[in-house]
Formats: structure tokens, sequence, C-alpha cells
């Protein structure tokens, strides 16, 4: 199998969708002729022209009320949200209109679209390119929540999204877009939404995590396996729905848990998760359920130092494990 | 015909802008069906017997069924705003239909209970679901529009709102790009001149909304909201335009609520009873009625007959809504998802 790109497999799969479907366009800022800001969509625009790959205003929350007309009207549009940060404008279109479309009308009207957006730190973009935005959405029944971490998760995945009959908010975290590399199937193949993935295999301790952090959690995971600790990592894929049962049967096993996002702490997607756990696998527990996240300071700052005293990382990951298996 | 309908003493004016003399008689029988429906609903609330609110049309009525007859029924994408109840009876929605949400019923087509009165979400009349946040709506008729320009189908998109939903970005995001993609939409603005209580003054620095058109490259229309066949006539040719693929128009009603904003408003606090009795003297239906008594079509015989008729049909609707069964409770829980 070839290995390619995060942001690679994104493009194939908007790529093949498009050439399988005529309902599925793309609309967004500098999507067309510049192929996107990180180039995701490159090449789309001279493939299938400007009436399927659409440069649009400055707008999100244009950007997001077209895609809703138009998938009210039977396309089926893949939004772009230039950087998640940017989403913000868009949060009444998103939450007041496509996540109640169908609740609404009582499945009268759906609203059956993607919307792509960049999210995550660490590649000095400040505290107006580097936020996780995805808590304020795993809030709102009517959405899907999609973050993938590897190349073949991304690509079956988008397609799953663009297939989706209901809205979905697909997250790519710009710094996994050339970092992570991995194999990618030839042809057509779907990763079904809702369907979290154990990425490795352990017995001591449950790892959640997603996006991002999934590398970082590996590595750690990798790291404490040479003291004798044995890390099961299951990473989310989907944060809505959860895949409770993946969870739940991994903590049944091992009987401590870490829950790890890039996200800040508080009200955070590890709150839901935490809860979960503690709701239905109380006895389970040897340790008492622990999170490592971001510090409840609004965002990822620009100075190196801040950021890396901020961010997550496979070393915080490494000692947050380490604690655990000593409790 | 009587005697005294046959003195012709007013210009044919419906004739000339393609309205047959049953096409007009059509108008005035969604204005007054309306008006019997917004009364009745208001009572129904004073006396206690809705829950809610209502929120009427009354004064809007001639903006309302004049701008929505020029659009085809069947075909074309409407996207009303809440005080659209002209609106969604002229694109088809029945009585019936249109008093179910205000009992919350399992058979209300436009959310099956969930919603409040005034969101006339239809599939079958092609009336898309509305939520409550103003102006929203904007966009997606502009969606729709791409959509349709898109697949190549000669439909065209229809969307209103109140002069307060212009003070949106969506309002601005939603003609901007409906400006540049040359789509197959038309924008009808309802001035009533207050946003509740806030006066168009203290909304924006310009006199007409319409003006804003040439922001967005399209034309903008003015039109006396309470003329019926002049709100027809500009918004005829906006969807012929927008039908031939030439383009958006911005259509503004100047129009007035003849009663507060909802049931739950007081307008004594911001509107002058002067005021409101002025504009009751330019009552669309008074205009109406006077104009087609003028060319001869209408009298006072046939005035009452369509009084009663549409008193008894609001009351057949009531009475039917009355007994209509509940949704279940437990449906409260779906659908949020397709599976």
């Amino acid at each position: 199998m070839p290995e390619i790109t995060l942001i690679e497999a994104i493009r194939q799969a908007m790529d093949e969708e498009m050439a399988r479907d005529d309902r599925v366009f793309i609309l967004g800022e500098d999507v067309g002729r510049r192929g996107g800001v990180f180039l995701a969509t490159q090449g789309l625009y001279e493939k299938y022209g400007e009436m399927r790959v659409v440069d649009t205003p400055l707008a999100e929350v244009g950007i997001v009320g077209i895609a809703i007309g138009a998938a009210l009207y039977g396309l089926r549009p893949v939004a772009e949200i230039q950087f998640a940060d940017f989403m913000h404008p868009a949060f009444d279109q998103i939450v007041n209109e496509a996540a109640k479309m169908r609740y609404r009308s009582n499945g009268a009207w759906a609203c059956p679209l993607v919307i792509r957006a960049p999210c995550g730190g660490g590649v000095g973009g400040g505290l107006y390119h580097s936020q996780c935005v995805e808590s304020f959405y795993t809030h709102v029944p009517g959405l899907k929540v999609v973050m993938p971490a590897t190349p073949y998760d991304a690509k079956g995945l988008l397609k799953a999204a663009i297939r989706d009959p209901d809205p979905v908010l697909f997250f790519e975290h710009k710094r996994a877009y050339r970092l992570i590399k991995g194999e990618v199937p030839e042809g057509d193949y779907v990763v079904p939404i809702g369907v979290a993935d154990i990425k490795r295999q352990g017995t001591d301790i449950t790892l959640v995590t997603y996006g991002m952090m999934l590398h970082f959690g590996l590595q750690a995971a990798e790291e404490i396996a040479k003291e004798g600790i044995s890390v099961e990592v299951v990473d989310m894929r989907t944060l809505l729905p959860i895949d409770k049962k993946t969870v739940l049967d991994s903590v049944r096993k091992t009987g401590k848990v870490l829950i790890v996002h890039e996200d800040t702490r508080t009200c955070g997607y590890g709150a839901e998760i935490g809860t979960l756990i503690a709701e239905e696998a109380f006895e389970y527990l040897d340790a008492p359920v622990r999170r490592l996240t971001s510090p409840d300071a609004p965002a990822v700052a620009f100075n190196a130092g801040m950021r890396d005293y901020y961010l997550p990382n496979t070393q915080k990951i490494a000692n947050a494990l380490r604690e655990l298996a000593a409790y | 015909m009587t005697e005294t309908m046959t003195a012709i003493h007013v210009h044919a004016r419906h004739r000339e802008v393609g309205l047959s003399d049953a096409d007009i008689l059509e108008m005035y029988r969604l204005m007054v069906l309306c008006r019997t429906f917004d009364e009745h609903m208001w009572h129904l609330h004073r006396a206690g017997q809705i829950q809610g609110l209502h929120m009427s049309a009354m004064g809007h009525e001639a903006a309302q069924v004049g701008s929505t007859y020029a659009f085809q029924r069947g075909v074309d994408y409407f996207n009303p705003y809440y005080r659209g109840v002209a609106t969604a009876l002229t694109v088809g929605t029945t009585v019936r239909e249109l008093m179910l949400p205000y009992y919350g019923r399992a058979e209300d087509p436009s959310g099956g209970g969930r919603q409040i009165m005034g969101h006339y979400g239809n599939r079958r009349l092609n009336i898309v679901a509305q939520s409550s946040s103003v102006g929203t709506q904007i966009p997606h008729a502009v969606g729709i529009a791409f959509a349709a320009k898109y697949r190549g189908d000669p439909i065209v998109s229809h969307v209103s709102f109140g002069e307060g939903a212009t003070s949106k970005g969506d309002f601005h995001e939603g003609l901007n790009f409906a400006g540049i993609h040359k789509l197959p939409v038309v924008f009808i603005c309802e001035n009533n001149r207050y946003a509740i209580s806030v006066p168009v003054s203290r909304q924006m620095p310009i006199e007409n909304v319409a003006d804003r058109a040439a922001c967005y490259g399209m034309p903008g229309v003015v039109v006396d909201g309470q003329d019926v066949i002049e709100v027809y006539r500009v918004t005829k040719e906006a969807v012929d335009r927008a039908r031939r693929g030439d383009g958006p128009t911005l259509i503004e009603c100047k129009t007035y609520r003849l009663v507060p904003h909802s049931t739950s408003d007081d307008d004594r606090f911001y509107r002058s009873r002067e005021e409101v009795a002025a504009w009751r003297e330019r009552d669309p239906l008074r205009l109406t009625r006077a104009y087609l008594e003028g060319v001869g079509l209408w009298d006072e015989a046939r005035e009452a007959q369509l009084r009663d008729a549409c008193l008894r049909e609001v009351k057949e609707a009531q009475a039917y809504c009355e007994q209509a069964p509940d949704p279940r409770p437990e449906d409260v829980l779906r659908p949020v998802y397709a599976d």
C-alpha cells in the first residue's frame, strides 16, 4: 500500500467522492485556484471547475448557510472553514440550523453536509490559528463530530462523512497534515462514523485520545512499555456519537484510564468520557479517572516556551501514565 | 352580478400586470382568510384557549400575497419568516396545517409538536423548515438558488424577512453571494418600520433597505406594500428575471403591522395611537376591497359571503385541531439523526 500524508488522504477522499457523485461540491475561502491555504483541495478546481470548487467571500456565516441551503436542495456540500478558530461566527448556522433541521421538521427536511476545518496548535499559529473547538459541537445533538488522526482514518471517515445523511463536522489537526504519513489502500473504502479504534493493545492503563494527541500518546506508550507498563490506546476518531462500548470495554480490562486532549480542560471532551466511565465502569476502576489536557488558559500562545508549557506532549503523557501506573 | 357592480370607475390595473379577474379575487380571498385566521388566533390566545403566542400578518397581507403569488407554487422553494401567515397560505398551506402547531399536535407539518407557531415548514409545498433565529433563512435561500443553478433546474428561490433581519450578517453574506453568482433568488423585505420596538431610524442610517441592493450588484425595488397589485407586478418581474438566469432582486415592501409584534408585546410603549390609526386607513384589505368594488368585481354581499366562508374554514380547523392527537411524549427523542 502506498504511504501518503494526512492531507493527501483528505484530498483523495474529496477527489474520489466528487468523481463518484456529482452532487458533491466544495466551497470555502481560497479552496479554488489556491487549492486551500493548506492545499487540501489542490488540483480539484482544475479538475472539476468553478461550480464544484467554489471560492467564497470571507464570510463564515454565508459559507455554512449557503451549504445548508444547497444540502436542503439535495446537493452534498463540503464546506471548508479555513481555521477552526474562525468557525465561531457560523455557530448559529451550525447549531440552530444544520443540527436542528431534521428534528425541527420532524424528519421532513435534512441537512447532509460536511464542514471541514483545520484545528490544533504546535505550528506557530498563536491564539487564533491553533484552537481546538470540538467540545462546542460535541454538546449538540444532531451533529456528528469527527477528528481523524491517521491518513487511513482521514480518508475513510471523510468519505463516510460526505455520504452521511446528517451534518458532520470534520476536524483536521493541521500539525498532522504533513507530519503524519501512513498506508492508505488505493480504491474505495469507508471508515464508519461512530466507531473508535484501538490503535495499541495493552493491559495496564487505557489511554483515551484523538487527533494529534494520538501520536504523542502512542510514543508515550512505547516509551513506558520499556518500564514494563502496558498501555492500551483508544483513538476515538469520532467524538460524536460516542463509541461507548470500545471505551468501556477497554477500561473494564485495564482498570485505569488517562484521557488526553489538546483542547482545554474544563467542560472539555474528557469531562464527558470521564463521567461515562464513572457512571458505567466505576466498579472496574483501580484508580481515579485522570485527564491530561491543555490548561484553562484561552489558547495556544505564540512564544515557543509558553506554547510548550501549554500543550500536552509525549513527555507529559508519559509522566501522567507513570503516575497512574504507580497509583 | 348585481347592479352596483357594473359601474366600473377604477382602472383595471390587475389585468395589465397579467392577473385575471379570478386571480385578483383569489388574492383577496387569501388576504381575508389570513386576516380572519389572525384575528381568530389572537382572540383564542387572549381567551387562554391556546398556549404560546400568536404573531400575525395583520397589515402585511398585500405584501405577502402579492409577492408570493408571483412564484410557481409546487415548483419554487420558499423560505418565509415568522410573520408570513399569508405567505404560507398563498403557497398552499391549509388553515388546518397553519393551526395545528398552536395546539402542538402530531400532524403539524412544520414539526409535529416540536416547533411553536409561525414556522411554516412544509415538505409537500417546498417550504423549508425554519428556526426562530432572525435572518438565518436568507443564506439558505441563496444556497437553494445556487444548487438549482448547479443542477440547471429552472426554479426560483423565495425568501422573505422583516427589515429587522437586514441588520444581520446573514443578510449581507447571503445577498453578496447571490449577487456574485447571479443566482435565481428573490429577496422580499417586509419593512414595517419596527424591529419589535426599535424604529427604522435606529436600525439603519438610510431611508430604504432596497438601496442596499446596489452593494450586491442587483436591482433594489421599493414598492407600496399595501398595494397587492403593485407588489405582484414588481415581484413577477423579479421572479421572471431570476428564472431567465439574470440574477437576484431585492424587493422592499413598505408596510406596517397593525397590531403589536406578538400577543406578548405592547406597542403602546413605542408607537403613537395616531400613527397606528393613520396606517389603519391604509389597511391593505380595505384598499384591495375598494379597488375590487371600483372595478366592479365586488360588493357588500360578496364581502359578507367571503367573510362567512373564511370564518367557517377557521372554525372548522379549530374544531379539528382541538381533538387532533398529540405526539407520543417519547417522540421528543427523535428524529435527531437519520438512523
